[in-house]
């Protein structure tokens, strides 16, 4: 079958089961099983209405624990096996963990992935807010707002090509094509650089691509933030003489706070996942390896489940303190 | 309170200088691939994107000569012009060592009795005393100054001829079937549980709000191999239905709060006006809740679709790394592993595949930085 015609069945299938489902089961419940009317129409009511939250939740919740809540235990429990040749798997406790620990390939993608964790967030909210405070003072703010923002819409890889071409390098004596080698050589470079295999500093490079891609959300999001601070609070700074280096760091910052610890954590857990960008530009090597392309290489490369999944671990570990705030969080705003 | 930099004029241009300057360090990198797109691999791999409305010197790759032969004064001749647009010789050189051995106009004698001559305007003469029938023609290395030019051919071979089985064009279509079941299936599942979570009152609600909350970080590296041995359990494995289950299933959390978040925002009068009339919760679910969140399903929608069209890393795994399963953002990696060096195929490819999500964003970007906003502020 062709994939077009399936992609149409599917949706087809798709949406039509899922109005049949809630048509389908809510009739039951409401006509048949307990009908609001005769002796017990009372009771009836009160009993389909304590089914029915369920029946609305019913597909949602098999598919959130089938597709996310079961494979972390499924995913721990791997870790904790070795497969053996003939699609058979052996308990072998933490020996994955420790045969990763002594890899120095991931004690290198658990360095380059703090440094990721620090340098990334921090410049995307520092860009953001940068933006958003000086796009909101001026006439064409909202089109500077949007041209900033526009790297959202596009992918890591195609990302990664864009800035590729700015790394790019030709050898010493012919024309840079690469932006960032003939501004190197017009500063007084003396030859042209390989940015992407400096061993260190090629990390910062891979870095700045998403930073280019995280600033227009943290700026949209900082931006809103910077609208809704009362504006008596700036007024009587301006009163009492303020420049606007003081009402920016000393009155506006402190009142969204809140926001820029949001901001902050999105963006970290964006970059706890980064996997697209470093395969695409040097995939791992020159000391470029991260968590998940590491994961990815154990996975499907090298077809070791065992240590590949106690690397997803490590990244699930690493998210689980931003994971208990938000839901600490939540659980505050319910109440 | 605008103004307090308006009263400085100093200041309000360094305002201005510093946008124009952030704007151009987000939107160049873009441009400069854009640009690229349009010209030709001769053009990309001597020169700058910057450098692309200027006229320039440069070497160009080599050119073999061809024509018909005439005989005059005994001796054979073949003329004609190395260029079909116009461009100035300023050297040319019969030798990959010495490309620019020869100035415009000069003679140049190959051997075998034979001698070159080209001009400025890249008109050759060959004469030879020999004929030059079923003899391969010398090549000719010429550095020119070429005029501007853009060209649509990049686009015509990336999207109409496949080259090594990496079609783009079969591409795009696959990630438009990723991506357009994907949007659309989490959306009806997250409404009603959003609906359940926002405006029934049932025991375990608020667990589940803060589990949905949970699961949204959840990061999916550790979805792929349970999920794939699942998939292979139940008789999928690798295909078209897996990726849009994979993605339904990925979807569902952000769906889920979005939608619940908007919902909770709604008027009560109005739900609890329609339940003393006698309407089904169903009825008051399709007739009222689904139109009142149309903003809110258009940011989930768009999101999603942002989501899919860009996604590799759920493609390579549940889609598969065959040529024709390769979806748009798979068939640029192996490009940039294969062709790293092409500039013209990639910045095209590369263009081709931001395209469509380039519009959606400029179309809708209302409903995104709204989604946004209800997503992450709270």
């Amino acid at each position: 079958m062709h994939p077009a015609i399936q992609a149409v069945l599917t949706i087809a299938i798709g949406v039509g089961g899922c109005v049949g489902y809630f048509f389908a089961s809510n009739l039951l419940i409401d006509k048949v099983l307990f009908p609001a009317r005769g002796p017990n129409s009372g009771r009836n009511i009160t009993r389909a209405n304590l089914i029915r939250p369920w029946l609305f939740l019913l597909p949602a919740l098999i598919a959130l624990g089938l597709y996310l809540a079961y494979p972390v235990f499924a995913t721990f429990w791997l870790s904790l096996n070795q497969q053996r040749a003939g699609n058979v798997s052996e308990f072998v406790g933490l020996a994955n963990y420790s045969a990763m620990m002594a890899e120095p390939k991931f004690w290198e993608s658990l360095r380059n992935n703090m440094l990721w964790l620090v340098v990334v967030p921090a410049l995307a909210t520092m860009f953001g807010l940068l933006a958003a405070q000086l796009t909101d003072r001026i006439w064409w703010g909202n089109i500077a707002k949007s041209l900033i923002f526009m790297p959202m819409a596009i992918s890591f890889v195609g990302a990664s090509v864009i800035w590729k071409l700015i790394y790019d390098t030709r050898p010493a004596g012919q024309d840079q094509i690469g932006i960032l080698n003939a501004l190197y050589l017009w500063f007084g470079g003396t030859e042209p650089q390989t940015w992407l295999t400096l061993p260190f500093w090629n990390n910062f490079f891979l870095m700045i691509v998403l930073i280019w891609i995280q600033a227009g959300f943290a700026m949209v999001i900082l931006s809103a933030a910077l609208r809704a601070i009362p504006e008596e609070t700036i007024e009587a700074a301006i009163l009492d003489g303020a420049n606007p280096f003081q009402i920016f760091f000393r009155i506006k910052v402190p009142q969204i706070k809140g926001t820029i610890v949001v901001v902050w954590t999105t963006i970290t857990i964006t970059v706890l996942k980064v996997f697209d960008i470093v395969l695409a530009m040097t995939n791992g090597q020159w000391e470029t390896q991260v968590l998940a392309n590491y994961m990815f290489d154990k996975l499907f490369r090298a077809g070791d489940w065992g240590v590949g999944s106690a690397s997803a671990m490590v990244i699930m570990l690493l998210v689980t303190p931003i994971l208990i705030w938000n839901v600490t969080n939540a659980r505050k705003e319910m109440r | 309170m605008d103004n307090i930099a308006g009263r400085k004029p100093a200041l309000t241009w360094a305002v201005h200088i510093s946008v124009v300057a952030l704007v151009l360090l987000w939107v160049l990198p873009t441009f400069g691939l854009l640009v690229s797109s349009f010209r030709t691999g001769d053009q990309i791999s001597t020169s700058g994107w910057w450098r692309a409305l200027t006229t320039q010197e440069q070497q160009l790759s080599p050119i073999r000569l061809s024509g018909t032969e005439s005989p005059v004064d005994g001796a054979y001749v073949i003329e004609g012009n190395l260029f079909s647009n116009s461009r100035q010789v300023s050297a040319w050189g019969i030798s990959s060592k010495e490309p620019q051995a020869f100035g415009p106009g000069q003679e140049a004698d190959l051997g075998n009795g034979q001698r070159l001559s080209v001009d400025e305007a890249g008109v050759f003469r060959l004469t030879s005393a020999t004929s030059l029938k079923d003899v391969r023609l010398p090549r000719v290395f010429v550095t020119a100054a070429t005029p501007p030019e853009f060209t649509l051919r990049n686009y015509q071979t990336v999207l109409f001829t496949p080259s090594a089985g990496q079609s783009i064009g079969q591409a795009f279509l696959n990630t438009l079937t990723v991506a357009i079941p994907a949007t659309i299936i989490p959306i009806l599942i997250a409404a009603f549980a959003a609906y359940a979570l926002a405006w029934m009152d049932f025991p375990g609600r608020a667990l589940l709000v803060a589990a949905v909350v949970g699961l949204l970080v959840v990061p999916l590296q550790l979805a792929l191999i349970p999920l794939l041995q699942f998939h292979n359990a139940i008789g999928i494995g690798k295909g078209y239905l897996g990726i849009w289950l994979a993605h339904t299933g990925f979807g569902l959390p952000l769906a889920i709060y979005l939608l619940r978040n908007y919902m909770v925002g709604l008027p009560r009068d109005i739900i609890e006006n329609a339940r003393v009339d006698g309407a089904t919760e169903f009825q008051i679910f399709l007739k009222i809740i689904l139109p009142l969140s149309f903003p809110a399903l258009a940011s989930f929608a768009i999101f999603q679709f942002l989501w899919t069209w860009n996604d590799l890393l759920v493609a390579l795994v549940f889609l598969g790394t065959g040529n024709d399963q390769l979806v748009l953002t798979g068939t640029l990696v192996n490009l940039l592993g294969s062709r790293g060096g092409d500039w013209e195929i990639l910045a095209t490819s590369a263009f081709v595949s931001i395209a469509v999500p380039l519009l959606v964003f400029f179309a809708m970007q209302k409903y995104l930085v709204r989604g946004l906003l209800a997503g992450s502020v709270k």
